[in-house]
């Protein structure tokens, strides 16, 4: 395809004019009433996101206040007046949260399954972006990537619709096992291997999707770099030591921030999907728990509180593993300067 | 009109001169790797296609899922197109998907348009609006309560409306605006456009890669759409396909498929299933090839300024 952008590069559209600031300079001092006469389009244009982000994402934020409340949905007509109606309860909600074994059962399992990722599934991609980043044929290179790409984009009922085919108990490989006379197993329903399905899964999904930013970091580091370290005797080994890796660490250390910052949510259609072939005490997580002890019983305070307490963490996390980052001289997510 | 553009000749693959030719081991290891990803992909697909379309006969001799094809039996889709719960999901799936990826893109584009402007009445306030609900998501209860308050259940408008915007494509887009040079927005404002004006008749012509990426990315997310379907869809018959496929693989449940043929030539329930996971797939599969190229560019263009 042609870029069409390209015909209209900075190269042509400037004059060679020297007297021409490059920019319009910062207007400053410019009445109120004369910016909204010049602005007033934009700001029409930009209006109908403003309304949506308001009501479906600021008003629920501000809706977390019911954690604090005993929030009773058949008080009044509607959520609105059942809010106004309900009782403020301070951390009541809390209190109960941290006395119900089921919520730690989930907090256990969230980080059991957050840190295992992290350890398991977490590299791959990294290594993946480098085999194919030292593939010689850009050909075969971009058919793998567009075939490992694909499953990104598939849900998550089709990702488990797939695995069920492929492992689950009237599955292929249980199949298969049966007619060279083994007994199968249903991996799809074991909660002692769930921990290593689902990552299974998480890793068909995703893994070549997560490539992509590496490949791209792959692509900016100096070649001539490599060529000087091998022009001074290191091998292979030595410069994916020394160059390639060092050259990916900003990114890496961005996603593991990210990916912190995301601990307590392992991931919600993936769970919700597989908790009752599997059992509450394997497959429960947090983000399941609010969504049974509030949508699917009713108790709407208890679960929005679950959901604020995970929401706070996930902040905190996110803060503290940035400044983790800026300490060890790295850039993080945002920068001070 | 047809212009035959030769491309340039492939540059031939080279070695830098200081690099080591790959061991035998070395080379062999990344091929049967790779080999091994590519069929890890395919080979799921491949099954459930080839089962979907298999007889009942071939099905029962094979045990279940079958690998290699013997003919080709069409009855499933027969079965699902004749009418029934499939059928109305796909409907409701794609009145969903059209529906939802128009109000979407157009939500998206004018305001990536309205703050790629720096320097405009509020500018840096409305775009810490916009970026702060990336990093806090909206919580579940009350976004809960939220849409049910507005009486959107059980009607489409509670699967389009809340994801009308999603903040990663608006930095994309914005990303995208903020590269067309100044000057040519300058000039048409000299000429007398007006911002919508200057938006559709120079901006989006420029920006047709990114616009087909993002709605893309809005496209396959409301086709697979199914949490937001579980909390605010009750109604059987407003089901979209994402929760039927669930309720025909992961929940167990027999399919209903009213008006099937009758008696003997019942095909098999393994080979419906099948043929919902192909239907399921196919739109996905079937756009994916014509934007794949441009992903990979759009997406770093935009997040990389952003």
């Amino acid at each position: 395809m042609s870029e069409p952008a390209v015909a209209v590069g900075p190269e042509r559209a400037r004059p060679d004019d020297p007297v021409a600031p490059a920019r319009t300079p910062r207007r400053r001092r410019v009445p109120l009433g004369s910016r909204l006469r010049r602005d007033w389009q934009l700001l029409a244009m930009v209006a109908p996101g403003f309304l949506v982000l308001l009501i479906f994402s600021y008003l629920p934020i501000a809706g977390n206040v019911i954690a604090f409340q005993d929030y009773n949905p058949y008080l009044g007509d509607n959520p609105w007046q059942a809010f106004t109606h309900s009782n403020w309860i301070g951390f009541g909600q809390f209190q109960l949260l941290f006395d119900d074994p089921a919520f730690w059962d989930a907090f256990r399992n969230t980080l059991a399954i957050t840190g295992f990722q992290l350890v398991f599934f977490f590299p791959l991609p990294i290594l993946l972006a480098v085999m194919l980043h030292n593939l010689l044929s850009s050909r075969l290179r971009g058919l793998v990537q567009t075939i490992v790409y694909l499953p990104h984009f598939f849900s998550w009922v089709l990702v488990i619709s797939f695995f069920v085919a492929m492992l689950g108990g009237a599955g292929l490989l249980a199949q298969t096992m049966r007619d060279a006379g083994v007994q199968p197993w249903n991996v799809m329903t074991n909660p002692d291997t769930f921990i290593v399905l689902v990552t299974a899964e998480a890793v068909w999904k995703d893994v070549g999707w997560g490539t992509i930013v590496f490949l791209a970091a792959l692509s900016t580091i100096d070649q001539s770099l490599y060529e000087a370290a091998a022009a001074d005797g290191a091998g292979r080994w030595r410069r994916l030591w020394h160059i390639t890796l060092p050259g990916l660490r900003p990114v890496i250390v961005l996603l593991l921030i990210l990916r912190l910052g995301d601990a307590l949510s392992v991931g919600f259609e993936q769970f919700l999907l597989q908790r009752d072939a599997v059992g509450r005490q394997a497959a429960e997580v947090l983000d399941t728990f609010v969504y049974h002890f509030s949508i699917a019983t009713g108790n709407y305070g208890y679960g929005a509180a679950a959901g604020l307490f995970k929401a706070v963490v996930g902040l905190v996390l996110i803060l503290a593993a940035n400044r983790v980052a800026h300490l060890l001289g790295e850039r993080g997510i945002y920068s001070k300067s | 009109m047809t212009v035959i553009i030769r491309r340039p000749p492939r540059a031939r693959p080279h070695r830098p001169v200081w690099e080591e030719r790959p061991t035998r081991v070395g080379q062999a290891l990344k091929a049967t790797l790779l080999t091994l990803l590519v069929l890890g992909v395919l080979f799921p697909l491949w099954v459930v296609l080839v089962t979907s379309l298999s007889s009942r006969r071939t099905i029962a001799d094979a045990g279940g899922l079958v690998v290699v094809p013997k003919g080709i039996d069409t009855s499933a889709y027969a079965t699902i197109f004749a009418g029934g719960a499939v059928t109305r999901a796909l409907w409701i799936s794609t009145l969903v998907t059209v529906c939802g990826t128009a109000i979407a893109l157009t939500v998206t584009v004018l305001a990536a348009y309205g703050l790629s402007r720096p320097g405009t009445l509020g500018h840096r306030w409305l775009l810490a609006y916009f970026l702060i609900p990336f990093l806090v998501y909206p919580p579940l209860v009350p976004r809960y309560l939220v849409v049910t308050g507005l009486g959107l259940k059980d009607t489409i408008w509670a699967l389009v409306l809340p994801s009308a915007i999603s903040v990663f494509n608006l930095v994309v887009v914005r990303g995208f605006f903020q590269g067309i040079p100044q000057e040519l927005l300058d000039s048409a404002r000299i000429d007398g456009a007006s911002d919508f004006r200057t938006l559709g008749r120079i901006v989006l012509p420029l920006s047709r890669a990114v616009v087909a990426v993002v709605g893309l990315f809005y496209a396959v997310g409301y086709w697979n759409v199914w949490f937001d379907a579980l909390l605010f869809i009750d109604r059987n018959d407003m089901y979209p396909i994402q929760r039927v496929l669930q309720s025909y693989l992961l929940a167990g449940q027999a399919p209903h498929t009213s008006g099937a043929a009758s008696g003997v030539t019942m095909p098999p329930t393994e080979a419906i299933k099948m043929a919902v996971v192909v239907l399921t797939v196919a739109p996905i599969v079937a756009v994916y090839p014509f934007i794949q190229r441009h992903f990979i560019k759009g997406v770093l263009i935009g997040a990389v300024k952003g």
